[in-house]
């Protein structure tokens, strides 16, 4: 489903090099018509080399690099990161309608949870592991909030979700709020984790409803955390098991290559 | 070659200009890619043009050449600064000598005879240059951490209109490229100058 390799040309990179090697060489005793001729030989082979990307090294250390530097922006974006600053929020004229539907899979294939046989699981760096019922967590608290979500792909749109801040909720459970990761495993097979301080975010809620209404089956019934100090991605709907953990998680795209902090 | 004829850049310059090359071609194609997303303009960039194959491969360019595009940035501010060669290369400004070099530019007879001394059209087009990439970085901020550069992003005219402060900031970059290119093909000892230094 995913193509990750790059685009690719059928040049002989090693041959192309070592021509503009040479070429190179020549060209501080040349003549004047051959240093013109040079320089458009030149130009083409630099616009050969960036046209094909990367055919001069290899793909896989290509990659790897990559991920790499993804891996330092996690740290960065967690460094940048202060707690207390707020996404905005707005007015409920403003709410995107209809707000779009997106997942890794199209719209007939949402999944159906049943509530009646629904218990959300509580594991890992809790002192508190028992199951939870939908009618224990709508019991707690409630705040609601119109946030804008933003999607990597590159759209946003306005929404009004509701439900338990989640730093309430991961208290209640005894979580080690000292751990760096909480983990979701969903009932669409989706899998995601986030960093604990934004886990901890005033604006990060385990919503339970969507604009007044229990959350619809295609926004993520029965529960969606909903963060919008995160991109789309980060906001894991259908969610069957909550577990706080040291050990890095990853997630379904961010195992792909999206970048694991993936917020703002 | 002639040995003597004075130095036209000096080797930091050279090496920041080069590095700012890579950096910029790698940020425009992995941009397009990230464009194609939603291609929020209704229309798309054909896939060859593009980097990183997918759009979390293109995430992955575009978040790392923006280090290298940010950093070099920074350097080739403060290099220029200084050492007085913003003030010698790019002050002072004339409108009425911006108008007298374009219009020689149209007729075909605009000379580069001293190599050492921009005219009027390449002072502006230069600093228009830095100030477009200054543009792109604080604007790709917004993207990136918008809640974090909330006065940013406040700046910018919110989120969605970042994201085609963005856009547009890119084309016109492109569109500086574009002609950057054609008169360095048209006066191609510029190039040398760039490579070798005279």
């Amino acid at each position: 489903m995913i193509m990750k390799s790059l685009p690719r040309m059928a040049i002989d990179g090693d041959a192309v090099l070592k021509e503009a090697v040479c070429r190179i060489g020549q060209a501080s005793h040349v003549s004047q018509p051959a240093r013109r001729d040079f320089l458009r030989r030149s130009l083409t082979l630099g616009g050969l080399a960036m046209l094909t990307g990367c055919t001069l090294v290899d793909e896989a250390s290509v990659d790897k690099a990559l991920s790499r530097v993804s891996r330092m922006n996690d740290d960065v974006q967690g460094w940048l990161f202060d707690p207390t600053r707020l996404a905005p929020t707005y007015p409920e004229s403003m709410i995107t309608r209809p707000f779009p539907f997106n997942a890794y899979y199209g719209e007939d294939e949402v999944r159906e949870v049943e509530e009646s046989s629904y218990r959300l699981e509580v594991t890992g760096m809790v002192a508190d592991k028992r199951k939870w019922a939908l009618a224990e967590l709508r019991a707690m608290p409630q705040i609601d909030q119109v946030t804008r979500h933003i999607c990597v792909e590159g759209w946003s749109a306005i929404g009004k979700w509701g439900g338990v801040p989640f730093g309430s909720f991961l208290r209640r459970v005894g979580a080690d709020l000292s751990a760096k990761y909480v983990g979701f495993k969903c009932a669409d097979d989706y899998f995601t984790s986030i960093d604990m301080p934004t886990a901890l975010h005033p604006q990060t809620v385990l919503a339970l409803t969507y604009d007044g209404q229990p959350l619809p089956p295609k926004y993520g019934f029965p529960m969606k955390l909903r963060m919008p100090t995160k991109l789309g991605y980060k906001n894991p709907k259908h969610i069957q098991a909550i577990f706080v953990t040291n050990t890095y998680p990853g997630g379904y795209w961010e195992d792909q290559g999206y970048n694991w902090f993936g917020g703002s | 070659m002639n040995t003597q004829s004075p130095i036209v850049h000096p080797a930091w310059l050279r090496t920041m200009h080069w590095v700012n090359a890579i950096a910029v071609v790698v940020l425009v194609m992995s941009g397009w890619r990230i464009y194609n997303a939603t291609a929020f303009l209704g229309f798309a960039i054909p896939k060859g043009a593009t980097l990183g194959g997918w759009l979390g491969g293109a995430l992955q360019w575009h978040f790392a050449a923006m280090w290298v595009l940010a950093a070099n940035g920074i350097l080739y501010l403060a290099f220029n600064l200084a050492t007085g060669r913003m003030l010698r290369k790019f002050f002072p400004l004339s409108l009425q000598a911006l108008l007298d070099d374009l219009l020689a530019a149209l007729r075909g007879k605009l000379l580069h005879a001293d190599p050492q001394h921009y005219n009027m059209v390449q002072r502006m087009a230069y600093l228009f240059v830095m100030l477009d990439t200054a543009v792109l970085l604080l604007s790709g901020l917004v993207l990136w951490k918008s809640v974090q550069f909330a006065l940013l992003r406040e700046l910018m005219g919110g989120y969605e209109t970042a994201r085609r402060v963005h856009f547009f900031a890119m084309a016109t970059l492109t569109a500086f490229a574009t002609i950057h290119l054609a008169m360095v093909a048209l006066v191609p000892r510029t190039l040398l100058h760039m490579v070798r230094g005279r």
